[in-house]
């Protein structure tokens, strides 16, 4: 790896990567089992140099924010390359947005660069806030030869000769910005600096080293956090190499292991567990006696491997199982969401170790990690090094807010003083987690203090966030919380079931009929499915509000969740 | 070339029978995670299920956005 104490930058750091492995392999992109490119580190800096000559054209210089908004794929990684190359600040957006929303961001962060695939374009170009677009640069990949680019350039085209020029950043700089949840009326715009990132990168290293010949396979889409630390910068400045693969189709992930044999890989813990549904009927199936075997081999491991994992040796013993995924994994990385402590052993147990952790983009990718020695898979593992954690008002149990500090912590929320003063106070960031930490330092997660949840496929989704597609619902009020933040989870052992529900206050003399029913469920079905409301609860209370006649969340929540009882109150929508 | 509405047609038999959900509880502008109460894992299944009923390739990520069997049957519609 790169000394990266050396580095000022993410675009110096990734300069000198790119000079010291010329010949590696840096980047492959599959699409289901066909191989789209192959480039070197050398081929790689040919290609982003030659956009970032034409970006600079088009006067993109230090500090402008270049948007990106691309699924899982090779682009992504040249064009991030290009503009800090260029001195720029990068906007990863999730393309899992809708168009609207990918407006509001582009307005919000006042790109002035923005590269997109072509169907995404295509839907953004579609909505009325299009015409107040303000972006001054628009890059298209992969749009057919006759498609009408509503005044964009194509990415493919985006080559101009010559030599860009470098343009040198400060660790103190902006690297990126990273949003961290919706759109509504408060978008929260992380913004991370280079030191951030390089300061994440060194620890996570330290704990999961790279190298060249090391795989890494890449599902996950590059604007999540993990997958652009453990999928672009780490590999990167290791001399590794990225596999993209266009698909979450399993059948191309176990052809993928195989053909390029994959060291690591990302996932959010949805896939996990339906990978481990799939292992368990495989071994399901098996005649009797062979199973047998099997369970004595995994107990064989799960003995040989308490004190820490033992790759060698579990390959050895369960050659079988490891053998369709190439042979060479050395671990998942799994992250965004919970991961239920069975999922963890279950692949412990067969000698693939999950590095579960736990992390909130306002501090970087993680903040603490699961580093195996010994596996704990009931904790999200310990602080990083360099990170501090701390537990805030602890209750009897020991249980209380966790607070970060440490280099990786963002710089500020863009444009938000009042919210940046509200999350990091006295340089503790104030993440609204409830956890605890054990007497071996490794964390515990209960509940979210804040009103919030993620999502199996670790996305973040703030209520507060949602409520614009029920506006207009014939109810006399409504509000929509996290029902883990109603009644609170603090005694239970871990996070459990979190769901979004819709409170509703009913017009004097109205029932909640059918009409009403098909009105919110119509309404509900307009967002991402990772957005809905699961259930609704009947609110027999004006709701408290301001002077200013905003409603009084923390307030309200305290009262729902002391007058009703969560098992009989949430209805299911 | 079928017409948009038989499109539509054969992919809500095609989901009602691979979910088991009557034909008759599925429309065309229903969104299909919700009427086949499945996640987006499952709606790849689904996706792998249609590309081998119509011979053509649905790649996961110009399906972005679509929740409607309608959505599913205009962008095959685009690619038989």
């Amino acid at each position: 790896m790169l000394d990266l104490n050396q580095d000022p930058s993410l675009g110096a750091a990734l300069r000198d990567a790119l000079a010291r492995w010329p010949d590696e392999i840096c980047l492959i992109e599959a699409d289901r089992d066909r191989e789209n490119c192959q480039m070197t580190y050398q081929q790689f800096s040919t290609a982003a140099l030659a956009l970032a000559c034409a970006i600079q054209q088009e006067s993109f210089s230090a500090g402008d924010r270049a948007a990106i908004i691309m699924s899982n794929q090779s682009k992504w990684l040249v064009s991030a390359y290009a503009v800090f190359y260029s001195g720029g600040v990068l906007v990863p957006l999730d393309f899992k947005l809708t168009a609207t929303e990918h407006l509001q961001l582009l307005a919000h962060c006042r790109a002035r660069l923005l590269i997109v695939e072509y169907h995404l374009w295509r839907a953004i170009t579609k909505m009325p806030a299009f015409k107040d677009m303000t972006v001054s640069t628009v890059l298209v990949t992969e749009a057919p030869a006759e498609a009408d680019l509503a005044g964009a350039c194509r990415w493919e085209e985006a080559k101009a000769a010559g030599e860009p020029a470098f343009v040198a950043r400060q660790r103190e700089d902006a690297a990126c910005i990273v949003y961290s949840s919706g759109t509504g009326g408060r978008p929260k715009g992380c913004v991370l600096t280079h030191r951030n990132y390089l300061e994440q990168c060194k620890a996570l290293m330290a704990l999961f080293p790279f190298w060249p010949g090391v795989r890494y396979l890449s599902i996950l889409p590059t604007n999540h956090a993990i997958d652009f630390m453990v999928g672009f910068i780490g590999p990167f400045l290791c001399g590794a190499t990225v596999v993209h693969l266009r698909t979450l189709r399993p059948e191309f992930i176990r052809e993928a292991f195989v053909k390029y044999r994959i060291t690591y890989m990302s996932l959010v813990p949805l896939v996990l567990k339906n990978l481990e549904t799939g292992l368990r009927a495989r071994f399901a199936e098996l005649p009797p006696r062979r199973k047998n075997m099997l369970d004595l081999l995994i107990a064989v491991n799960r003995l040989l491997t308490r004190k820490r994992p033992n790759v060698r040796l579990s390959r050895l013993l369960l050659n079988k199982v490891h053998a369709p995924f190439g042979g060479e994994l050395r671990g998942f990385f799994v992250g965004g969401a919970f991961t239920e402590p069975a999922t963890l052993q279950f692949f412990y147990d067969l000698g693939i170790p999950v590095a579960n952790g736990y992390g909130l983009t306002e501090a970087g990718t993680a903040v603490t990690l699961n580093d195996l020695h010994p596996f704990r898979p009931d904790t999200v593992g310990k602080p990083l090094p360099g990170t501090e954690v701390e537990i805030r008002n602890p209750d009897p149990e020991g249980i209380g807010e966790v607070a970060v500090r440490g280099p990786t912590v963002m710089s500020h929320y863009l444009g938000d003083p009042e919210l940046t003063a509200e999350t990091i106070v006295d340089g503790w960031l104030m993440t609204g987690d409830l956890g605890r930490i054990d007497s071996t330092g490794h964390l515990h997660l209960f509940g979210r203090k804040k009103n919030m949840i993620v999502t199996e496929g670790g996305k973040n989704i703030y209520p507060e966030d949602i409520e614009s597609a029920f506006e207009g619902l014939p109810v006399k009020e409504f509000c929509v919380f996290a029902a883990n933040y109603l009644w609170p989870q603090r005694s239970s052992r871990t996070i459990v079931a979190e769901q979004l529900v819709i409170v509703l206050r009913l017009n004097p003399g109205q029932n909640f009929d059918a009409a009403l029913r098909n009105d919110l469920a119509a309404r509900n079905r307009r967002l991402p499915d990772f957005k809905r409301v699961s259930s609704y609860v009947i609110w027999d209370h004006d709701f408290p509000r301001t002077a200013s006649m905003k409603v009084k969340r923390v307030i309200l929540a305290e009262e729902i969740g002391k007058k009703l009882e969560r098992a009989t109150a949430v209805m299911e929508l | 070339m079928p017409t948009l509405d038989q499109t539509i047609d054969e992919i809500l038999k095609l989901a009602a029978n691979s979910f088991n959900v009557p034909r008759e509880q599925l429309a065309a502008d229903d969104d299909f995670f919700q009427k086949l109460n499945i996640n987006s894992l499952q709606a790849l299944e689904l996706l792998t299920r249609l590309e081998n009923h119509f011979t053509v390739e649905l790649p996961d990520y110009e399906f972005q956005g679509v929740t409607s069997f309608r959505g599913l049957a205009e962008r095959i519609q685009a690619r038989l």
